[in-house]
C-alpha cells in the first residue's frame, strides 16, 4: 500500500504561497491514487523553481539542464519503458529553452506525462518575461512590454500531442486527477499548470485566475474532437478552461518499436558474440 | 619489393564512381589481398567530380598512394584531372564514346564503355561496369570472384545480371584488344580472413560488440553511416537508434538512456558537437557514462563538409564549461577503431564519465582490409555497476564520496532511488549550495581521472626506439606517417615516429620520455595551428622542432611528409 508519506522529500526552498507548492501535492496524491512506488518513478526535470520539484519528493530523479527534460526522459523512458516517467518544467524551460524538444517530443509519442509549471514570468532568475507572459507584461528584460505569448495547448495539438490538459496549481483535486489521467495515458501527455508566482508575478494571481478558469467536466465538451479542442485552445482572457482539453489513442513510441517486446534494453544481456554473424558480411 | 597496385575511378556524381570503386576493393580483398581505398567527393548528389581509389597489395597497406597504375577514366573531366597522376608504366583507360583530345601512346586503353554498356547489359548506366571488367583483365585477375561480388552488390535478380554481362563484356574487350600489354599480375591468393570494412563500420561494429542498445544521432557527414548502419540492425540484434530533433536532443537522449542502464553513444562533427558541448558537460556533472564519437571535418562552421581534418583536437579536450575528468581516444586504423570503441564502453562505464572517440572524414569513410575481429577477445567492463541486489537500498547513495572517486551505480526501477542533478549536488544526488561539499564533489569527479591515466595505453613507436628525428602523429596520419619513415630510412635518414591514439588523460610521462631522447621531432598534423604541439607542451613542457601541417582538407600522403621532412632537416 502506498501512502503519501512514502513521498514525503526534503523540505521545499520555494517561497512561501508558491503555485508549486500546489502541483507537488497534486503529483503526490496522483502517484498514491495509481498505488506507484517511488522506486518506479523516474521524474526529469529541469533548470527553474519547478526543476526543483523532484528533490522535494521521492522517487528516482534526474535534475538536467535547462530546457532539456524531454529528450533525457526520453533516452530512459526507451531504455527502460517500466519505468513511469514524469517531465517537470517551467514555461521558461519547457516553451522557451526547450520548445523544439517539446515539438518534437509531442511528434514522437513517447510515453511521458509532462508537467509544466506555467507561471508566465521567470522565477528563478527574478522575474523577467517568459514565453507565455501576457501581451505587453513589463518586466525589466521587457521594458516595452513583451512578445505575443505562445500557446502551449494549441500548440501541442498542433505538433501531435495525444494528450493535453491544463490544471491550475490552486486546485489540488483537479489537478491531481488531470495528472492520473496524464499517466494513465499512454504516449505524450501535457500538463500544463496554471502556477500563480507570488514574488514576481502580480497580475496572474490566484485570485486572477480563480475568477476566470472554468473546469472542463461537466461541461458539453468533447476532448477527443480535434477541431474543437484547437477552439478552446484559444479561449484565454476572460475565461480560461482546465481539464482535459484533448484526448486521442494512438501508438506510444516505445509501442511502435517491436526490440522493445523483447524486454527493456537495460535488461539485455551483453554479448560480444552477437557482432559474429555480421563479421560474415564484411568478408 | 611488395607487390602494390594503384586503382582510380574517376567521373561525376551518379556515375557509380563509389560502387565500382567499392567491388574492385571488396574483390581483392576476397581475393586474399590487402586493400587499402578512400574516396574524394564533393557536397552533391549529382555532377561534379567524384574519385574513389583502391590500392592492392600482398603486403598490409595504410595509406593511399598518389600514383596511379590504373586510372579508370568515366568521364573527360577524370582523364583531364588524373593523367598527370600516372605512375612510370601506369596506364589510363577511357570512354571512347566520351573523351576526346586524348592523344596517343601505348599507356592509352580506350574502350567504347557507353555502347558496349548499352549492346552487351541493355544500358548506357552500366558503363562503370563496362569498365570494372576492363580493371580486371588489365590485372590479370579474373572475373570470378567480382561476379560474386557484383550479384551481391546488386542482387541476383537482373540488375545483378546486367552488371555480371557489363562487366563480362569489358573483360573480354581488354582481353581481345589490349593482350599482351597487361601491367601486373594480381592472381587471387590462398587467404580467405580479410574484411573490407570501413572506420565508421568498424567503430559500429565495435559499438555492437560492446554491448551498445541505444544511439541518438542526427545526420552529419561524415558520422551519419555510423548511424545508419546500426539502424540497420536495429530489429535483428535488439538495438535502438534515434534520430532526434537535433544534436542538443540526441546528447541528452543518450544520458537518459545511460542513467536508465543502457550502453548509449552518439556520432556526429565537430559543429554537431559544438551542440552538444552543454551535454557532455552534463553528463560529466551527473557521471553518466556516455560515448560520443566526433568525425572531424574541415571546420569552422560549415567547413568542408565531404573533406578531412583534424581540427578540433583542442576543442574536445576542453569542451564544457568547469573541470571534469573526461577521455578522449583517437583511433590511428580502422582496426584500432574497433577495439578503441569497445574501451571506450569500458571506460565510460567503469569510471562514469564521457568518453570521446575522435576520428576524421579520412578514418571514417576509407576502406581497409583486416583479418575478421576475434570477438572471444572483447571484454565488457560495466565497473561498479550494481545488480538488483542492494544491501540497504535506503541508504543508497548515486554519489557516495570513494576513495576512487568513483561511486557504485545502482539503476533507476530497483529498490534504491537514484537521484542526480546537473546542478551542484550531495552524496545522495540532491542539490546543494553548500561549499564544503562542493568542494569534496568536485574532488571526487576529478579523482577519477588519476586510475583512468593508469589505463592509457602507452604511445608506440613505429621505427626504431632511438633516432635522430622524431615524428610525431596522432589519429588517421598513422599510415601516411609509418610509410613515410620506411621511404626516409630507405633513403638513409634516422627517422622514427611516436603516434599517440589515447590522447586524454595525456600520457604525459612516456610522451615526455620519448622527446627527450631525439635530436629533433616534428609534429605532423591535419590542421592549421599544430593543435598536439601544443597539448605536448602543454602537458610536458616539451617544444617540438615543427610543424608539418595540412589543412586543405585533403589527407597526408607519404611522399608530402617525405617531401617537407626533408626541407625541415637538410
Amino acid at each position: 500500500m502506498v501512502k503519501m508519506a512514502d513521498y514525503a522529500g526534503r523540505k521545499p526552498a520555494w517561497c512561501p504561497g508558491c503555485g508549486n507548492f500546489g502541483i507537488l501535492t497534486a503529483l503526490e496524491n496522483a502517484l498514491v491514487t495509481l498505488q506507484i512506488e517511488p522506486s518506479k518513478v523516474l521524474m526529469v526535470s529541469g533548470i527553474g523553481q519547478s526543476g526543483k520539484l523532484p528533490h522535494y519528493t521521492k522517487g528516482n530523479v534526474f535534475n538536467a539542464l535547462h530546457g532539456r527534460t524531454l529528450p533525457v526522459a526520453t533516452g530512459a523512458k526507451i531504455a527502460n519503458p517500466e519505468l513511469i516517467v514524469i517531465a517537470v518544467a517551467g514555461d521558461g524551460d519547457g516553451y522557451g529553452e526547450g520548445a523544439n524538444h517539446f515539438i518534437n517530443t509531442a511528434r514522437r509519442n513517447s510515453d511521458i506525462t509532462y508537467l509544466v509549471h506555467d507561471n508566465q514570468v521567470y522565477g528563478l532568475t527574478k522575474g523577467q518575461a517568459s514565453p507565455t507572459s501576457d501581451f505587453g507584461f513589463v518586466t525589466k528584460t521587457t521594458p516595452q512590454g513583451a512578445d505575443m505569448p505562445l500557446n502551449p495547448i494549441a500548440l501541442a495539438i498542433a505538433a501531435g500531442a495525444g494528450f493535453v490538459g491544463r490544471g491550475f496549481a490552486g486546485d489540488i483535486e483537479h489537478l491531481a486527477q488531470l495528472i492520473v489521467l496524464g499517466i494513465q495515458h499512454r504516449g505524450f501527455a501535457l500538463i500544463d499548470v496554471l502556477q500563480p508566482c507570488v514574488s514576481f508575478n502580480r497580475k496572474n494571481t490566484f485570485a486572477w485566475y480563480r475568477e476566470r478558469i472554468y473546469k472542463l467536466e461537466g461541461a458539453d465538451y468533447h476532448p477527443e474532437d480535434k477541431l474543437a479542442a484547437f477552439e478552446k485552445a484559444q479561449e484565454w482572457g476572460d475565461k480560461i478552461p482546465i481539464g482535459v482539453i484533448y484526448r486521442e489513442e494512438k501508438p506510444a513510441y516505445e509501442e511502435r518499436l517491436p526490440v522493445l517486446r523483447k524486454g527493456p534494453l537495460v535488461q539485455r544481456k551483453l554479448d560480444p558474440m552477437q557482432a559474429e554473424k555480421l563479421l560474415a558480411e564484411f568478408l | 619489393m611488395p607487390l602494390s597496385v594503384n586503382l582510380m575511378v574517376g567521373g561525376e556524381a551518379g556515375q557509380g564512381v563509389q560502387s565500382v570503386g567499392f567491388i574492385l576493393a571488396k574483390a581483392f580483398a576476397r581475393g586474399g589481398y590487402h586493400v587499402f581505398a578512400d574516396q574524394d567527393y564533393e557536397s552533391r548528389v549529382r555532377g561534379g567530380h567524384n574519385f574513389f581509389r583502391v590500392r592492392v597489395s600482398d603486403s598490409e597497406v595504410e595509406v593511399i598512394s598518389e600514383e596511379v597504375d590504373i586510372l579508370l577514366a568515366l568521364n573527360q573531366e577524370s582523364v583531364e584531372f588524373h593523367r598527370g597522376e600516372l605512375a612510370p608504366g601506369g596506364v589510363m583507360v577511357f570512354d571512347t564514346d566520351k573523351a576526346r583530345d586524348i592523344g596517343s601512346g601505348g599507356h592509352l586503353f580506350g574502350v567504347p564503355l557507353e555502347s558496349l554498356a548499352v549492346k552487351k547489359a541493355g544500358s548506357k548506366v552500366m558503363a562503370n561496369t563496362v569498365g570494372l571488367g576492363v580493371a580486371f583483365a588489365l590485372t590479370s585477375y579474373g572475373l570470378d570472384i567480382a561476379v560474386d561480388v557484383l550479384r551481391e552488390h546488386f542482387g541476383a535478380g537482373e540488375l545483378g545480371e546486367s552488371n555480371v554481362k557489363a562487366a563480362a563484356a569489358g573483360y573480354e574487350y581488354a582481353i581481345e584488344n589490349f593482350k599482351g600489354k597487361f601491367k601486373d599480375s594480381l592472381k587471387p591468393l590462398d587467404y580467405q580472413n580479410r574484411m573490407l570494412i570501413t572506420g565508421n563500420e568498424a567503430i559500429a561494429l565495435g559499438a555492437i560488440a560492446a554491448g551498445c542498445t541505444f544511439v541518438a544521432a542526427y545526420p552529419m557527414t561524415p558520422a551519419t553511416s555510423i548511424m545508419e548502419y546500426m539502424a540497420s540492425k536495429s530489429d535483428e540484434l535488439g538495438l535502438i537508434v534515434v534520430q532526434p530533433e537535433d544534436e542538443i536532443s540526441a546528447i541528452n537522449m543518450i544520458i537518459g538512456a545511460a542513467f536508465a542502464g543502457a550502453r548509449a553513444m552518439t556520432a556526429t562533427s565537430g559543429d554537431g558537437f559544438a551542440l552538444m558541448v552543454e551535454g557532455l558537460g552534463l553528463a560529466g556533472m551527473t557521471e553518466t557514462p556516455i560515448v560520443a564519437v566526433i568525425a572531424q571535418r574541415p571546420a569552422p562552421a560549415v567547413g568542408l563538409p565531404t573533406r578531412t581534418e583534424q581540427g578540433d583536437l583542442q576543442f574536445v579536450l576542453t569542451a564544457a564549461p568547469g573541470d571534469f575528468p573526461r577521455a578522449v581516444l583517437a583511433p590511428g586504423t580502422i582496426e584500432d577503431a574497433f577495439w578503441l570503441t569497445v574501451k571506450a564502453f569500458n571506460h565510460a562505464e567503469r569510471y562514469q564519465l564521457p568518453v570521446i572517440l575522435l576520428t576524421d572524414q579520412l578514418l571514417a569513410s576509407s576502406y581497409s582490409t583486416v583479418d575478421k575481429f576475434d570477438l572471444s577477445l572483447v571484454n565488457i567492463d560495466r565497473g561498479l555497476l550494481l545488480g538488483e541486489e542492494i544491501e540497504r537500498p535506503s541508504e543508497y547513495k548515486r554519489h557516495r564520496i570513494t576513495p576512487s572517486g568513483i561511486s557504485p551505480r545502482a539503476l533507476p526501477g530497483g529498490d534504491a532511488l537514484v537521484v542526480t542533478d546537473a546542478d551542484e549536488h550531495d552524496e545522495e544526488g540532491h542539490l546543494i549550495e553548500d561549499a564544503n561539499i562542493r568542494t569534496q564533489m568536485m574532488l571526487k569527479r576529478l579523482r577519477k581521472a588519476d586510475s583512468l591515466r593508469n589505463e592509457i595505453r602507452q604511445p608506440q613507436i613505429y621505427g626504431p626506439e632511438e633516432s635522430e628525428v622524431t615524428l610525431i602523429g596522432w589519429g588517421s596520419t598513422c599510415g601516411a606517417l609509418k610509410e613515410a619513415v620506411d621511404i626516409l630510412r630507405g633513403e638513409g635518414l634516422d627517422v622514427n615516429f611516436l603516434h599517440l591514439n589515447e590522447l586524454w588523460p595525456f600520457p604525459s610521462g612516456a610522451v615526455s620520455t620519448i622527446l627527450a631522447r631525439p635530436r629533433r621531432s616534428f609534429v605532423v598534423e591535419n590542421n592549421a595551428t599544430g593543435q598536439l604541439a601544443r597539448l605536448i607542451r602543454a602537458e610536458t613542457g616539451i617544444r617540438v622542432d615543427g610543424n608539418i601541417l595540412k589543412f586543405d582538407g585533403r589527407p597526408f600522403t607519404p611522399a608530402l611528409i617525405v617531401s617537407e621532412l626533408k626541407k625541415e632537416v637538410i
